[in-house]
C-alpha cells in the first residue's frame, strides 16, 4: 500500500511540474509577445514596454518560470491586468461558487445514476431497463443549457420556487444553496445519463462473472448477490468516470453560469480571454490542471480502497 | 444413512426457447456416495447440475422432478431455493481463479455462507469459517481469514470454494469439473479432499467431469450423458466392464487412445538446438527507483531436437514451458544461451529471424481465438506464405491449399468457407493445415489438443501420426497432459521451476522415471482402469 501511495504521489508531482512547464511555455515563450498581445494591435510602443517590465518579461525565461512557480506555491498568482486586483483573490471568490456547484452537481448525478444503473442492470432487457436507457439517451443528447432554460421556465418563472439567476453570496448559506440548486440540476442531468450507462454496463459485466454464480450457489438471492458482490466490483470504471466528470464540472459550466448569471470560474475565464488578460487565463488553467491531477490522485486512492489487488501490487 | 436415496432426478427435461437441452434425465444418488456425471461438452452435464441448484438461465423451462430428501425442488419458490442453496446443497465450480470475489477476504466469503442463512452470529461465523478452512487444508497460521483470493494459488482458491460450499455441512455437494483447471498434482489433492469429505461428513457428491480417468477410481456410480440424455448408468466397476452403450465405449477408448506412431526415422542432423538458454522477466519494483529484480522463468535449459524427432515437453503451470516455447519461436529474446534452428539463430538483431521462421510453424491451443473470423479458410491457411521469399502464383496457391486441406482430412472446397462454420476439431485441423502449408521442418504444438473433447482429440492425434508418416514431421509437443504426450512422442522432457529435470525416451521415462518429480507427476495423473472391454460382437 505504501509503495502504491508513493508511486501515485511521485507521479502526481511529476505531472504537476510537466503541466506547469507546458502552460508556461505555451503562454509566455511561444512566438509573439504577451505584452503586445494583451494590449491589442493599436498599442503605443512605450505602453507595451511599460507592461513588459511590469510583467517581468525582460527577465530570462528560466527565472520567470521559477518566479511564477514559487509565486503560485505561496499563493501569489500575480495581478490581473484588466482589473488591477490580485488574481488569487479573484480565483478564490469564484471558486466559492464553482466548487460547491460542481460538488452539488456531482453528488446529484451520482445519486441519480447509482439507483438507475442498478435498476437497469438488474432488469436487463425489461421495459424498465429500456425506459432507463431511453432516458439516458435523451440525457446525453440534449445539451445542458436547454435543461437549464426549461428549469428556469418551470421552477423560477411559473412556480416561483427559485430565483431565475444571480448569486447572493454565502452570508446566508441556505439562500446560496438555493441559488445553486437549479444550475446544479441542469449540470447534473447529462452527467447522470452518462454515469448511469457506465454503471449499468459495469454491473452487467460483473453479473456475468463466475463469482456471482458462486454467490448464488451459497444461497444469496439475485438482489443480495448484486449488493454484496456486484456493486463494489463495478465501482472501478464508475470511479474513473466520476473523476473525469468532476474536473469537467469545475470549469465546464461556462454556459450554465451564463444562463444563471453565476460569478463562477467559467465566466472568469471567458471574460479573461475576451479581455486578453493572459495572467488570469494562465492561472485559472494551472488551477484546473491542478484540480484534474489531484482528483485523479484521489481516484487512484479510491481504487486502492476498493480493490485489494492494487494495494498489494508492488 | 448410507443407502437411502438423497437425490433423485426423475424424467427431467429442460428446454431453452423451445430447444431441448435435457431430455428425460433420471439419476439417483444416496447419502455418502459419489455419482459421476460424464460426457463431452454440450452433453448437458452442467445443465443438470444447474437444474438441481435451481440456477437455470431465466428462459429455461424444466419439467419432471428433482427430489432432494423427498421434496421436489422444481416446485419450490425462488426464496425457498435460496434457503436450500448453501444450506442443503453446496456447489463447487470449474474455474477457481474467477470463482471468488476478488475484493473480499476469504474469511468474509466463507463466513457469508453461514451468515446469509442466519446459522450463527458474526463472531461464531468467523470461528466456523476458520474451522472449515482448516478442514479443507488451509490452516489459520498460514492462511488467515484476512487473505484475499489473489494471494492464493489456483488449488488454494479451489479449497476456499470448497470451504464455502461445505461450511453448513450440506447433504449434497455438486462439483462441476472441480479439477479441470488445475495441475495434476493439485488435482490429486483436491480429489482426495472431496473423497474424504464424502467419507467423513457423510455428504453425497455429484461430480461432473469430462475425464473418465478422474472418476474411475473414486465414483460409486457413473452416468454417461450424450446430447442431453443419460445413455448409460450403473455402478462404476460394472459400467466399465459392460459398456453397454457404444458411446460409453467410444469415450473410454478415446480417453486412453494410443496412436500408432511410425518408427523414428534415422536422425542425421540436429534441427533445433537449445543451448544453455535462460530467460528473465523483470519483477515490479518494490519501491520507486529501486533496482529491478528479475524472475528467471527458464533456467539454463539445453536440449537438441534431431530431424525426425517427436519430442514432448511436459510440466505444470508456471514451470516455464510457455516461456521456453515463445523463445523457441523467436518471439522474445533470451538473456543467456542461444537457440538455433538448422544452425541459424531464431532471434537476431532484435527481431525474429525470418529465414528461420519459415522452417518452423506453430499450432496453438485455442482453435477459436487463433483465426481471424473475417477471412476465408483459404486465406487463413496461406498466411505463412508471407514468410517465403517468393510468393507462389495463383494456381500453385490453389494447389497447395487443396493439398494441405486434403492432408488434414478436409476437402479443398472448404477453402471458401469461414471459420465459424467449422467445429472445434475441424478448426484444429485447419490450424494444422496452416502449419503444414509451407512444409516446415519443425512444428510446435502448444497444448494443441488440450481444449478438445476426447473423441475429437483421438482423431487429431491419429491425424498427427498419419502426417508423421507422410511428411516425416519433426515436432515439439508441449502439454500438461501426460497420457497424450506418452502416445504421440518418442522422447520427453520434463520441466520444473524453469529447468529440465528429466530427458529421455518416452516409454522409459514413463515406466522407469529417474527424477522424483517425474515420479510424483506420474503418480498424480489419474489413470483409466485396466479393463479391456469385451467387444459386443465378440464370439461367446
Amino acid at each position: 500500500m505504501l509503495t502504491y501511495l508513493l508511486k501515485r504521489l511521485t507521479s502526481l508531482v511529476i505531472s504537476l511540474l510537466v503541466a506547469s512547464l507546458v502552460i508556461f511555455l505555451v503562454v509566455e515563450v511561444a512566438p509573439g509577445d504577451p505584452a503586445s498581445f494583451m494590449l491589442g494591435l493599436n498599442a503605443q510602443p512605450d505602453t507595451v514596454a511599460a507592461l513588459r517590465s511590469e510583467l517581468g518579461l525582460d527577465m530570462p525565461k528560466h527565472a520567470r518560470y521559477l518566479g511564477w512557480l514559487s509565486g503560485m506555491v505561496s499563493g501569489d498568482f500575480g495581478m490581473s491586468y484588466t482589473y488591477r486586483t490580485p488574481v488569487a483573490q479573484m480565483i478564490s471568490d469564484r471558486l466559492w461558487v464553482s466548487l460547491p456547484l460542481a460538488l452539488m452537481a456531482l453528488a446529484l448525478s451520482t445519486l441519480i445514476a447509482f439507483p438507475a444503473g442498478l435498476f437497469a442492470a438488474a432488469r436487463r432487457g425489461s421495459a424498465g431497463d429500456m425506459g432507463v436507457m431511453g432516458a439516458t439517451q435523451l440525457g446525453v443528447a440534449i445539451p445542458n443549457f436547454w435543461f437549464a432554460m426549461m428549469l428556469v421556465l418551470v421552477f423560477a418563472i411559473n412556480l416561483r420556487w427559485f430565483s431565475a439567476g444571480g448569486f447572493p453570496g454565502w452570508e446566508d448559506p441556505l439562500l446560496a444553496l438555493k441559488a445553486l440548486t437549479l444550475p446544479a440540476i441542469a449540470l447534473a442531468l447529462p452527467q447522470a445519463a452518462i454515469l448511469t450507462r457506465v454503471m449499468r454496463s459495469a454491473l452487467l459485466d460483473i453479473l456475468g462473472e463466475d463469482f456471482m454464480r458462486t454467490a448464488r450457489a451459497k444461497g444469496l438471492s439475485a438482489r443480495q448477490a448484486i449488493w454484496r458482490h456486484g456493486l463494489r466490483n463495478a465501482l472501478i470504471p464508475v470511479l474513473t468516470i466520476i473523476g473525469l466528470q468532476f474536473s469537467f464540472l469545475l470549469a465546464g459550466a461556462i454556459i450554465i453560469e451564463q444562463v444563471f448569471f453565476l460569478p463562477g470560474l467559467g465566466r472568469l475565464v471567458f471574460q479573461a480571454i475576451t479581455q486578453r488578460d493572459l495572467i488570469v487565463v494562465e492561472s485559472v488553467v494551472m488551477l484546473l490542471v491542478f484540480a484534474v491531477i489531484v482528483v485523479n490522485f484521489a481516484v487512484d486512492l479510491a481504487y486502492a480502497v476498493v480493490d485489494p489487488r492494487l494495494r498489494s501490487r508492488r | 444413512m448410507t443407502g437411502d436415496t438423497l437425490l433423485s432426478v426423475e424424467g427431467l427435461s429442460v428446454a431453452i426457447n423451445g430447444k431441448t437441452i435435457l431430455d428425460d434425465v433420471s439419476l439417483t444418488l444416496a447419502a455418502g456416495k459419489i455419482l459421476a456425471l460424464t460426457g463431452e461438452s454440450g452433453s448437458g452435464k452442467s445443465m443438470t447440475a444447474l437444474a438441481v441448484m435451481g440456477l437455470l438461465p431465466g428462459r429455461a423451462r424444466a419439467t419432471g422432478a428433482i427430489r432432494l430428501g423427498g421434496t421436489d425442488l422444481l416446485t419450490r419458490t425462488e426464496a425457498q431455493m435460496c434457503d436450500l442453496r448453501g444450506n442443503d446443497i453446496g456447489m463447487i465450480f470449474q474455474e477457481p481463479m474467477t470463482a471468488l470475489n476478488p475484493v473480499q477476504t476469504i474469511g468474509d466469503q466463507v463466513a457469508e455462507t453461514i451468515l446469509i442463512h442466519g446459522a450463527a452470529d458474526r463472531q461464531a461465523a468467523r470461528i466456523r469459517a476458520a474451522q472449515v478452512l482448516g478442514r479443507v487444508g488451509l490452516p489459520q497460521d498460514r492462511f488467515p481469514l484476512t487473505r484475499y483470493p489473489h494471494e492464493l494459488s489456483g488449488g488454494q482458491r479451489q479449497r476456499v470454494v470448497i470451504a464455502m460450499a461445505i461450511a453448513l455441512r450440506p447433504k449434497l455437494l455438486i462439483a462441476d469439473e472441480p479439477t479441470t483447471a488445475l495441475d495434476v498434482t493439485t488435482q490429486a489433492q483436491i480429489l482426495d479432499l472431496l473423497q474424504s469429505l464424502v467419507r467423513e461428513e457423510g455428504m453425497a457428491l455429484l461430480m461432473i467431469t469430462h475425464d473418465l480417468a478422474v472418476v474411475s477410481d473414486m465414483a460409486d456410480d457413473i452416468a454417461v450423458m450424450q446430447r442431453g440424455k443419460v445413455v448409460e448408468t450403473g455402478p462404476t466397476r460394472q459400467l466399465f466392464a459392460r459398456m453397454a452403450h457404444p458411446y460409453t465405449r467410444q469415450l473410454f477408448e478415446a480417453s486412453g487412445h494410443r496412436v500408432s506412431l511410425p518408427p523414428h526415422p534415422p536422425a542425421d542432423r540436429p534441427l533445433l538446438e537449445v543451448q544453455s538458454v535462460s530467460r528473465d522477466y523483470p519483477l515490479p519494483r518494490r519501491l520507486p527507483f529501486m533496482p529491478r529484480q528479475n524472475f528467471r522463468a527458464v533456467n539454463d535449459v539445453s536440449f537438441a531436437l534431431m530431424q525426425g524427432d517427436r519430442v514432448g515437453l511436459v510440466g505444470e503451470s508456471g514451470c516455464g514451458k510457455s516461456t521456453l516455447t515463445r523463445a523457441i519461436l523467436g518471439l522474445e529474446p533470451v538473456q543467456e544461451g542461444r537457440i538455433l534452428l538448422d544452425g541459424a539463430p531464431v532471434f537476431a538483431h532484435g527481431h525474429p529471424n525470418l529465414e528461420v521462421r519459415r522452417k518452423m510453424q506453430v499450432v496453438f491451443q485455442d482453435p477459436y481465438g487463433s483465426f481471424n473470423p473475417r477471412h476465408r479458410v483459404g486465406k487463413l491457411i496461406t498466411e505463412p506464405f508471407h514468410l517465403l521469399p517468393a510468393q507462389p502464383g495463383a494456381s500453385e496457391r490453389q494447389d497447395r491449399i487443396a493439398e494441405a486441406l486434403t492432408a488434414v482430412g478436409l476437402s479443398p472446397g472448404d477453402a471458401d468457407r469461414y471459420i465459424h462454420a467449422f467445429s472445434g476439431g475441424q478448426r484444429q485441423r485447419i490450424a494444422i493445415a496452416r502449419a503444414l502449408i509451407i512444409r516446415p521442418e519443425l512444428i510446435v504444438f502448444d497444448e494443441a489438443v488440450s481444449a478438445l473433447d476426447v473423441r475429437v482429440r483421438a482423431q487429431i492425434l491419429d491425424l498427427m501420426a498419419d502426417l508423421s508418416r507422410q511428411y516425416r514431421l519433426s515436432y515439439l509437443f508441449i502439454s500438461h497432459d501426460l497420457s497424450v504426450v506418452r502416445t504421440i512422442t518418442d522422447r520427453v522432457l520434463v520441466m520444473r521451476h524453469g529447468r529440465i529435470v528429466e530427458d529421455g525416451p518416452t516409454e522409459q521415462v514413463y515406466t522407469d522415471p529417474q527424477h522424483p518429480y517425474t515420479r510424483q507427476l506420474l503418480d498424480a495423473a489419474p489413470r483409466l482402469p485396466e479393463i479391456t472391454p469385451e467387444s459386443p460382437h465378440a464370439p461367446a
